[in-house]
């Protein structure tokens, strides 16, 4: 058989791309996309991993049965994301263990979300209302990405996580209903996560550097300031049906764009927390350090004892 | 890679009776009952399933998509193999 | 019916603490699939705490759910096994941990099937489900880690003989046991020992470990004399009732 050259592979893929047909890991794919491919698949990967951690501050404290039940659930479900990310990361072939090593050295970020942290029963709310609602904006784009085992990793994802931003809600709403200081401590959540959630997006679409291409191989389907306004325009009613205040003095509905304008986000914050300067990114490595090395021991014995006895 | 790496495991699962086992995903093990275990716990956690089936990745030999159009192409011109290719005289609804 | 209800909240307490140990390690287990794994367990155990506890919570009488018997107790009025307070440990001290106190569940629960009490025999029924597959994953990691490497054989070996004194405190038997056992609600539970042991030792033999030789017991967990742990596992467990009494949430 004839040898395609480079050239012909690239238009034929990007014909593939174009007609909406899938990529599947052993097709031939440029160089570029298999890497920005891995970078993004592991950055959301970690993020899963490492958004385990605020909420499970929690889980020990849960005020009641039924919450501690929940939380349990919904964090172990961040772990099984995480673990369905790293098997699509596998399929491109790196190998879980260096991906996470990967995180472990600071080479590959995670959302910067999670580099905050959660102080009262209300950010556990906070987290799941907001930031996982701000997770599955994204990760509902997702489900049509162009790379076969991430979209299939997404489409179950986002079946799971239907309850988590309900959960949260629900969280809130509970406190906004009860007494004076539950209030206060859900409009204190709020007001410390509601600028977070709005950075989760990334970059304004003129300073992402990666949006274009990305765009055209169809790994991201929406820009992220797109993404970012659908975001502000489901969570305004929601926040004001419960009663809870939007901490943006520019926010306000725009009638002739049908869309809610909202102030300025703070970049030099944004920057400053991505680059390893944000209340908790010490914590949260060094958590995952911990967990990987005392494993060690662990994964040993269970391989030495399946080699011993592999029949 | 460190060597203590878990090998890596294909997982398929049986929804429910009747139904074939479906690849649901994959996950890392030491051994096979402990593959099984994790499939278990990762993959059926909303009543996914009643049967799984555990193979080892590495033991799977998948066709080249390179060949794709060598293996797949040529039952397309065969359409005598459907029904539909069959002309049926008026009256005769269902055959 | 007072006897019953303290008997409840034996068993009750037993699954709540030891889900709150395990919830413990949520997010920070040796692998992902493991970390699942030890979730999952707590959830079984914090879901057979909801059951017990309401049911105890009904046979009381007093208005108290569920959560009142969880979170607002005194430390001394909570009555598991100290077994199950310890702390988590290693991988091989929780998980020689939790193989101790599967097989001890698992013989209670398939007792309590048969309970003049239909109320604790759905609930046994129920656990029983969950214990089987808890104990089947504690004795296979028991076996890996006493069979696997040096330093895995090591730990637990070392875990067994920590815990081992905590054991004997499982079958612990006061007034309430003794006349729940003759009125049929719960089966002499120093019968079960003896069947404890074989299981243990069965499992113990295949992971080449063993158990320590003239050691002595201790634990009056059943009477509410806990370990100095107890009181830092309350003061989170409890942490958001005795902060903010009195609220929904």
């Amino acid at each position: 058989m004839e040898t395609l050259t480079q050239e012909k592979l690239a238009e034929k893929f990007q014909a593939k791309i174009d007609a909406d047909i899938k990529i599947e890991p052993n097709d031939w794919m440029p160089d570029t996309y298999r890497k920005t491919l891995i970078r993004q698949i592991s950055q959301h990967a970690h993020s899963e991993i490492v958004g385990m951690l605020p909420e499970g501050n929690w889980i020990t404290r849960a005020p009641s049965l039924r919450r501690k039940a929940v939380l349990l659930a919904k964090v172990q479900d961040e772990a099984g994301h995480g673990l369905y990310l790293y098997s699509a990361t596998e399929t491109l072939g790196v190998s879980r263990e260096d991906t996470i090593d990967d995180l472990h050295s600071g080479k590959v970020k995670y959302s910067s979300i999670f580099n905050y942290p959660t102080l009262t029963w209300a950010d556990i709310g906070a987290i799941g209302w907001l930031v996982d609602g701000a997770a599955i904006m994204n990760q509902v784009a997702l489900c049509r990405t162009s790379y076969g085992p991430y979209a299939r990793a997404m489409v179950k994802i986002c079946k799971e996580e239907s309850f988590h931003q309900r959960q949260g809600y629900e969280i809130m709403t509970t406190l906004m209903n009860g007494t004076e200081a539950q209030r206060e401590m859900a409009q204190d959540a709020m007001n410390r996560f509601w600028w977070p959630s709005l950075m989760m997006f990334g970059p304004s679409d003129a300073e992402s550097k990666h949006t274009e291409q990305s765009m055209r191989w169809r790994i991201k389907r929406h820009t992220n300031d797109e993404l970012r306004q659908s975001f502000v325009d489901a969570s305004v009613p929601q926040a004001e049906l419960i009663g809870l205040k939007i901490p943006d003095p520019n926010l306000k509905w725009n009638e002739a764009r049908g869309h809610y304008d909202f102030g300025a986000i703070d970049w030099e914050e944004f920057w400053q927390v991505v680059g390893g300067n944000g209340p908790c990114n010490k914590e949260r490595i060094e958590a995952r350090v911990k967990a990987k090395e005392e494993g060690e021991w662990v994964r040993e014995a269970a391989m030495a004892y399946a080699k011993k006895h592999k029949s | 890679m460190s060597t203590n790496e878990w090998p890596l495991w294909e997982v398929f699962i049986r929804s429910k009776q009747g139904l074939n086992h479906k690849h649901v995903g994959s996950l890392r093990a030491a051994d096979a009952e402990m593959a099984l275990q994790n499939a278990r716990d990762v993959y059926t956690r909303r009543s996914e399933g009643i049967s799984i089936w555990v193979v080892q990745s590495a033991l799977i030999t998948a066709s080249d998509p390179a060949d794709s159009e060598a293996y797949f192409e040529p039952s397309d011109s065969k359409v005598y193999r459907h029904p539909t290719f069959y002309d049926l005289p008026d009256g005769i609804e269902h055959m | 019916m007072e006897h019953t209800y303290k008997f409840l909240l034996r068993i009750g307490d037993d699954s709540l603490i030891l889900g709150q140990r395990l919830a413990e390690l949520c997010g920070h287990g040796p692998i992902l699939e493991e970390d699942i794994a030890l979730t999952n367990i707590s959830l079984d155990l914090i879901g057979q705490a909801t059951n017990i506890y309401t049911y105890a919570a009904q046979l009381e009488g007093k208005g108290r759910d569920a959560d009142a018997l969880a979170f607002l107790r005194l430390e001394h009025q909570y009555l598991n096994a100290i077994l199950v307070e310890q702390p988590n440990g290693n991988f091989a001290d929780t998980l020689v941990r939790q193989f101790f106190f599967d097989v001890y569940r698992k013989l209670l629960f398939e007792q309590l099937l048969t309970s003049t009490d239909e109320q604790v025999a759905a609930i046994a029924e129920k656990s029983l489900k969950e214990t089987r597959y808890h104990l089947k994953h504690s004795s296979e990691w028991v076996i890996r880690l006493g069979d696997g490497t040096e330093l895995s054989k090591e730990r637990a070996q070392f875990a067994i003989l920590d815990l081992w004194r905590y054991t004997e405190e499982l079958f612990y038997m006061d007034e309430t046991e003794i006349q729940l056992a003759k009125a049929g609600v719960i089966p002499n539970l120093q019968d079960l020992k003896p069947l404890w042991m074989e299981h243990v030792l069965s499992i113990l033999n295949i992971a080449t470990l063993k158990l320590p030789e003239n050691q002595g017991f201790f634990g009056a967990g059943r009477q509410g004399r806990h370990s100095e742990y107890m009181g830092f596992l309350l003061a989170q467990l409890q942490y958001m009732q005795r902060v903010y009494p009195n609220m929904q949430w």
